[in-house]
């Protein structure tokens, strides 16, 4: 079996790394980039756990494979906080208890900046079947979108002020 | 230990080319939102996988001179739902291929790896054949162009020979007064796997009488069907009741699903006309407003 050497960019820096020609690319970053964030629930695009940003567009980490990688843009998690300080969804999280366990956490936050970049006012209901995608067994989802929305008007507030 | 390998190829020519020479071990990868599935469950074992989102065309939309469609086989459900002209022109396609799986599928799935994957129950399949798009199939002995419901064969298989895929879709010009719609059937209301699908595409007259009418049924045979009798049933009428029941009638008569754990035979029959009858209307109302 021939490994595959994979050039690509995570999180702004650039990346390498050698994969075997099957191998997803959540496995890649966990095992060989020890990103532990996104999380392995189902394995099969179901639950969002391994939710990654790849080239700007939400994916299922679980459900690309780590060649596909060479040349594209990944946003994880560990990119979210910069320079130590929360992302305002993380925070919103934090406020509004919109997380138990955490098992889930990561790709839900990961999936609601996806959401809030490319839409900054979304309705309840937008918000809600953006992420449809992520399963929390914890929460019951009204804290996390609350949490989602509160973010959304916190962020575009500050981007009115400035 | 099977030897794997994953390659791709930045020409058609170089794509039929590993695939031929790999033969029956070789699977071609799009989106991958269901081959990862399978080969992660261990029913595909790929020696090899063949990336096509290299090859050039693979991902886009294109307006043909004609003011139809091209579609790059691997292009996401995500960038087809972008594409403003063709959500206008092909509304129910494009509302089709968005109820797969969720956002983060989206991203990814494809409408040749949906019609590939040969489900029966496969959202935009109903939605492509109601509107008679084309697949343009490549391989070792060329290139032809194939009816999307002559693609797949039975679940899981399809009529490809080796070597062969899809490599776009054409969507045909439109006619003036036409629309489509699609509507599945879940149990919920997202995140599921139809239980019954119904396409329709209708053209209207100036005065609103149906002209055309092609209806296409998901989850109710081991292939998706395009129902002609459930087309003429609205040709010539503006789908008052007549109409609809007849419609109704042969998108029933028309099923030969099995009973499973999301539907019985009897429901999954009733359900058709239900969903054929309220896409026919979506679809005409569609239509009208574009008088």
């Amino acid at each position: 079996m021939s490994k595959k050497h994979v050039t690509t960019t995570v999180n702004g820096d650039p990346a390498e790394f050698l994969t075997d020609p099957a191998t997803s690319l959540l496995n890649a970053l966990r095992d060989e980039l020890g990103l532990t964030g996104a999380k392995e629930g189902c394995g099969t695009g179901d639950c969002g756990a391994c939710s990654v940003i790849v080239d700007g567009r939400l994916v299922c980490s679980c459900l690309m494979l780590a060649a596909e990688a060479e040349g594209k843009r990944i946003e994880t998690i560990e990119g979210m906080a910069q320079s130590g300080v929360l992302h305002p969804l993380q925070q919103k999280f934090l406020e509004h208890a919109a997380l138990q366990c955490g098992f889930c956490t990561p790709g839900i936050l990961v999936a609601a900046k996806a959401l809030l970049d490319a839409n900054p006012d979304p309705t309840e209901t937008e918000t809600r079947y953006w992420l449809a995608g992520n399963l929390c067994r914890c929460t019951g989802y009204d804290k996390i979108i609350h949490a989602v929305m509160d973010a959304a008007a916190d962020m575009r507030q500050v981007r009115r002020a400035s | 230990m099977a030897q794997r390998d994953y390659i791709a190829p930045t020409s058609v020519e170089a794509a039929i080319g590993a695939l031929t020479s790999a033969g029956a071990g070789a699977r071609v990868l799009s989106g991958g939102t269901d081959l990862l599935v399978q080969m992660r469950s261990g029913r595909a074992k790929p020696g090899l996988i063949v990336d096509l989102k290299a090859v050039p065309g693979a991902i886009g939309v294109r307006q043909a001179a004609d003011g139809g469609f091209v579609i790059g086989a691997a292009t996401s459900g995500a960038v087809l739902g972008e594409h403003a002209a063709l959500v206008k022109a092909w509304p129910g396609v494009v509302e089709a291929v968005n109820l797969i799986g969720s956002t983060q599928v989206q991203g990814r799935a494809s409408l040749a790896g949906n019609l590939c994957n040969a489900s029966p129950a496969a959202d935009s399949v109903p939605a492509m054949v109601a509107a008679r798009a084309i697949a343009v199939v490549v391989g070792p002995s060329g290139q032809r162009e194939v009816p999307v419901e002559q693609i797949p064969v039975g679940p899981g298989k399809t009529s490809l020979g080796p070597g062969e895929f899809v490599t776009e879709f054409k969507l045909p010009a439109r006619p003036a007064r036409s629309a489509d719609a699609y509507l599945r059937f879940i149990p919920r209301t997202e995140m599921d796997i139809a239980v019954v699908g119904a396409g329709v595409n209708l053209t209207l007259d100036a005065s609103g009488v149906v002209t055309s009418a092609h209806v296409s049924l998901g989850a109710v045979a081991p292939t998706v069907l395009l129902v002609a009798e459930a087309g003429q049933a609205l040709v010539g009428s503006k789908l008052d009741e007549a109409a609809l029941a007849k419609l109704d009638a042969a998108a029933r008569a028309a099923c030969r699903p099995i009973s499973d754990k999301r539907g019985t035979v009897e429901y999954r029959t009733q359900i058709a006309g239900v969903l054929a009858r309220r896409a026919a209307l979506i679809a005409y109302s569609r239509a009208g407003e574009r008088a």
